[in-house]
C-alpha cells in the first residue's frame, strides 16, 4: 500500500480539525476527497505534507510502509509525496528554472541518480512543459510572480510532472480556474496517471472529476470521512449537495 | 577630543597635500572647504542626519592621504553637506567623465576606486551626460585592508539624455566608506541607477536627486548585503521641484550576524509639482535576532496632483514561501537560500551587463552560503 492513513486527529492552533480519518491509497489510484468547507479537507493536505503550523493529535500515517509524520515536509517530498497548492507561493527573483532543477537534482541526489546541468534540465523541462502547454518563456520568469491564477495552477502541474511524485495531493486545484484553465490542467494531469504513482483530489466541487475520473470518492464531513464509494458518488452530492451527507452522519 | 585630534591630523597633510599641487586654480576653493572641515569636524551622532551612524571610531584613526590633486570644475558641489564632503573638496581627485550631446557610448565607462590600507582617497567625480546621449557608468569601490574612501560624484543629465548609473561598493569588510550621489536631471533625461553595498565595516551613502525641468524619470535603487558586524547607511533624498517627473526606488536590506542598516528616504514634491509620480519601496530581511536595520520613508507632499507611495516593511523570511520550497524537496538551508538570493536579486537582476551581474550574483551566493 502507497499511503494508509489511521484514525487521524490533527489540527492547528489548538482546535482539532480531524477527528479519526481513515484513508488507503494504492499506486495506481485517483481518490478524490470532496467536502464542505471546513470539513477538514485543507488540513488533510496540509498534514500530509508537513505544514509546521499543523499539529498532529494522534494516529499514524505510513507512506510506503513507513511513518511519514516523522520525515520534515522536505524528506517527505524527496520520498515523492507531491501537494499541488491551493494558492500557489510567489517566489521573486527565483526563475522558475532554477528552482526546479534545484528540487529535480534533489530529489536525484537523495535517490542515487545523475543530476542535469542547466543545459540538460533545459530539454527535459521542455519535454514535461508540453504536458500543461507551457510556453518556455515562463521558464526564465520569477516562480509564480505575476503569473495568473490559471497559471499559476499549471505551474503546479508542471511541477509534479517534474519530480514525478509516487503521490500527488491536488489541494483544490480547481479552483479560480476558468473552463480553459482546468481543462489544460485536467489533461495533464490524466497524462501523469500512470499504475505506478497515485493521485488524491482534494476538491469541493464535481466539475473537476468530469475531466478527471477517480477510482474512488470519499466525503468528509467534521473531520471523518462519512461517506465512500466510486464516481458516480459525486454526481449524487452534486444533486443532492453536502447536506444529504452531513445529515447522514448525524 | 577625538574630532579636534583628526583634525589637526588632517590639517598636516593638508598643508603638505598644497604644496605639491602645481598652481592650481581650485586650491582658493580647496582652502574654503578645509576651513569649513576644520570648523564643523566630521558628523557625530548629535546630528539628525548621523544619529545611527557613529563614525567616531574611524576619524580618530591616522590616515595617510593619497590624492593625485587633479583639478576639475568642482562648482556647485554642495560641500557644505557635512565634514566628509567638505573634506572631499579639499583633497579633491576630480575626474571627469563628458559623454558628447548625441553621443550612444556603447561599452560601459567603467571608475574603479581602490583605498589601500591605512590609506585615505578622495575621489571627485563630475559626469555630463549631454543632451540626446545614452551611456553606462559603473563605478566600483574596492579597498584594501583598512581603506578609507571618501567620494563624491556629480551627475548632470541633460535634455533628452539617458544615463545608466551602478555604483557597486565591494570594499574589504574593514574599510570605511562614505559617499555622496548629487545628481540634477532636466527635460526629458532618464537616469537609473542601481546602489550595490557589500562591503566595509562601516559605510555610508548619500543620494540626492533633483529633477530641475519637466517630464524627466529616475530610478534610484539600491541593495544593502550584511553580516558580521557591518553597518550600512543610506540616506537618499529626490526632489520633486517641477511638473510631470516620475521617480522610482525599490531598496532592500538583508541583514545577518550582528548588522546594522539604516535607511533614511525622503521625497519632496513640491508647490508647483503638479502630475509627479513617486514611488518609494524599502524592503528588509533580517536573517538573525541581533541584526537591526532603521528604516524611515518620508513623504513630503505639497501638490494634491500626484500620484505617490511608500512604505517600509522589516521582516524574516515568510514561513508559506519557506514551506512551498520546502515541500518541492529543497532541504531547509538550501530552501532559505534560495530565498534570500531571489529577495536580493530583485535589485541586482536590474543590471545589465551580464559581466557585473553575474560577478554580483556569485557574491551574494557566496556570502550565503557562509551565513546560513
Amino acid at each position: 500500500m502507497l499511503l494508509e492513513v489511521k484514525d487521524l486527529h490533527a489540527g492547528i492552533d489548538g482546535k482539532e480539525i480531524l477527528k479519526g480519518l481513515n484513508l488507503q491509497v494504492n499506486a495506481g489510484e485517483v481518490h478524490a476527497i470532496m467536502g464542505p468547507n471546513g470539513s477538514g479537507k485543507s488540513t488533510l493536505s496540509k498534514v500530509l505534507a508537513g505544514h509546521p503550523s499543523y499539529e498532529v493529535i494522534s494516529g499514524e500515517v505510513l507512506f510506503e510502509g513507513k511513518d511519514l509524520l516523522e520525515l520534515d515536509p522536505d524528506e517527505r517530498a524527496r520520498e515523492g509525496v507531491f501537494m499541488a497548492f491551493q494558492y500557489p507561493v510567489e517566489v521573486p527573483g527565483v526563475s522558475n528554472s532554477q528552482f526546479l532543477r534545484l528540487a529535480y537534482n534533489q530529489k536525484a541526489l537523495h535517490h542515487g541518480q545523475e543530476e542535469l546541468d542547466p543545459l540538460e534540465f533545459n530539454d527535459y523541462l521542455k519535454e514535461k512543459a508540453k504536458i500543461v502547454e507551457m510556453d518556455p518563456q515562463f521558464f526564465k520568469r520569477s516562480v509564480n510572480e505575476g503569473f495568473s491564477g490559471g497559471e499559476k495552477k499549471r505551474n503546479e502541474i508542471l511541477q509534479m510532472a517534474v519530480l514525478e511524485p509516487k503521490l500527488a495531493i491536488l489541494d483544490e486545484t480547481d479552483s479560480g480556474l476558468d473552463i480553459d484553465a482546468l481543462r489544460i490542467v485536467a489533461e495533464g494531469v490524466n497524462k501523469l496517471r500512470s499504475s505506478e504513482n497515485a493521485i488524491i483530489l482534494v476538491t469541493h466541487y464535481q466539475r473537476l472529476l468530469n475531466y478527471i475520473q477517480p477510482d474512488f470518492v470519499h466525503v468528509l464531513a467534521n473531520g471523518k470521512i462519512v461517506k465512500e464509494g466510486g464516481k458516480e458518488l459525486a454526481l449524487e452530492l452534486e444533486e443532492k449537495g453536502y447536506d444529504w451527507v452531513k445529515g447522514a452522519t448525524n | 577630543m577625538t574630532t579636534a585630534v583628526t583634525v589637526t591630523e588632517f590639517a598636516g597633510s593638508f598643508a603638505e597635500f598644497l604644496a605639491h599641487l602645481s598652481d592650481d586654480a581650485t586650491t582658493t576653493l580647496r582652502e574654503e572647504a578645509f576651513r569649513y572641515f576644520e570648523a564643523i569636524g566630521f558628523p557625530t551622532p548629535k546630528d539628525e542626519d548621523w544619529k545611527y551612524t557613529n563614525v567616531g571610531s574611524v576619524v580618530s584613526e591616522k590616515w595617510l592621504v593619497n590624492s593625485a590633486g587633479k583639478s576639475g570644475d568642482v562648482g556647485g558641489f554642495n560641500y557644505k553637506r557635512n565634514g566628509f564632503t567638505a573634506l572631499n573638496l579639499a583633497f579633491a581627485d576630480v575626474v571627469v567623465v563628458r559623454i558628447p550631446s548625441e553621443t550612444i557610448v556603447v561599452e560601459p565607462i567603467e571608475l574603479s576606486f581602490t583605498a589601500e590600507d591605512g590609506k585615505a582617497i578622495f575621489p571627485h567625480v563630475i559626469i555630463v551626460a549631454e543632451s540626446g546621449s545614452k551611456a553606462t557608468i559603473v563605478e566600483t569601490y574596492a579597498a584594501s585592508g583598512r581603506g578609507f574612501t571618501n567620494a563624491a560624484v556629480q551627475v548632470l543629465v541633460e535634455e533628452n539624455a539617458n544615463l545608466t548609473h551602478y555604483r557597486v561598493q565591494k570594499d574589504s569588510v574593514e574599510a570605511f566608506n562614505y559617499g555622496v550621489t548629487e545628481v540634477e536631471v532636466r527635460r526629458g533625461g532618464h537616469y537609473d541607477s542601481t546602489n550595490i553595498n557589500l562591503g566595509a565595516a562601516l559605510s555610508r551613502h548619500d543620494i540626492e536627486l533633483k529633477f530641475v525641468a519637466e517630464g524627466a524619470e529616475a530610478w534610484v535603487d539600491g541593495l544593502y548585503m550584511l553580516s558580521g558586524e557591518q553597518h550600512h547607511d543610506t540616506h537618499s533624498i529626490i526632489d520633486h521641484a517641477l511638473p510631470n517627473c516620475l521617480s522610482h526606488q525599490t531598496y532592500k536590506g538583508v541583514l545577518n550576524d550582528s548588522s546594522r542598516g539604516v535607511f533614511n528616504g525622503k521625497v519632496f514634491v513640491r508647490e508647483n509639482a503638479h502630475g509627479t509620480d513617486a514611488q518609494q519601496s524599502n524592503k528588509n530581511l533580517l536573517l538573525s535576532n541581533d541584526a537591526r536595520v532603521d528604516t524611515k520613508p518620508q513623504l513630503e507632499i505639497f501638490n494634491d496632483d500626484v500620484k505617490c507611495s511608500h512604505g517600509a516593511t522589516v521582516g524574516q523570511l515568510e514561513e508559506e514561501e519557506l514551506f512551498y520550497l520546502l515541500t518541492r524537496g529543497l532541504p531547509e538551508t538550501l530552501a532559505k537560500n534560495l530565498l534570500t538570493y531571489g529577495f536580493a536579486e530583485q535589485v541586482i537582476n536590474k543590471i545589465g551587463i551580464e559581466s557585473i551581474k553575474s560577478e554580483l550574483d556569485e557574491m551574494v551566493l557566496r556570502r550565503l552560503s557562509t551565513i546560513l
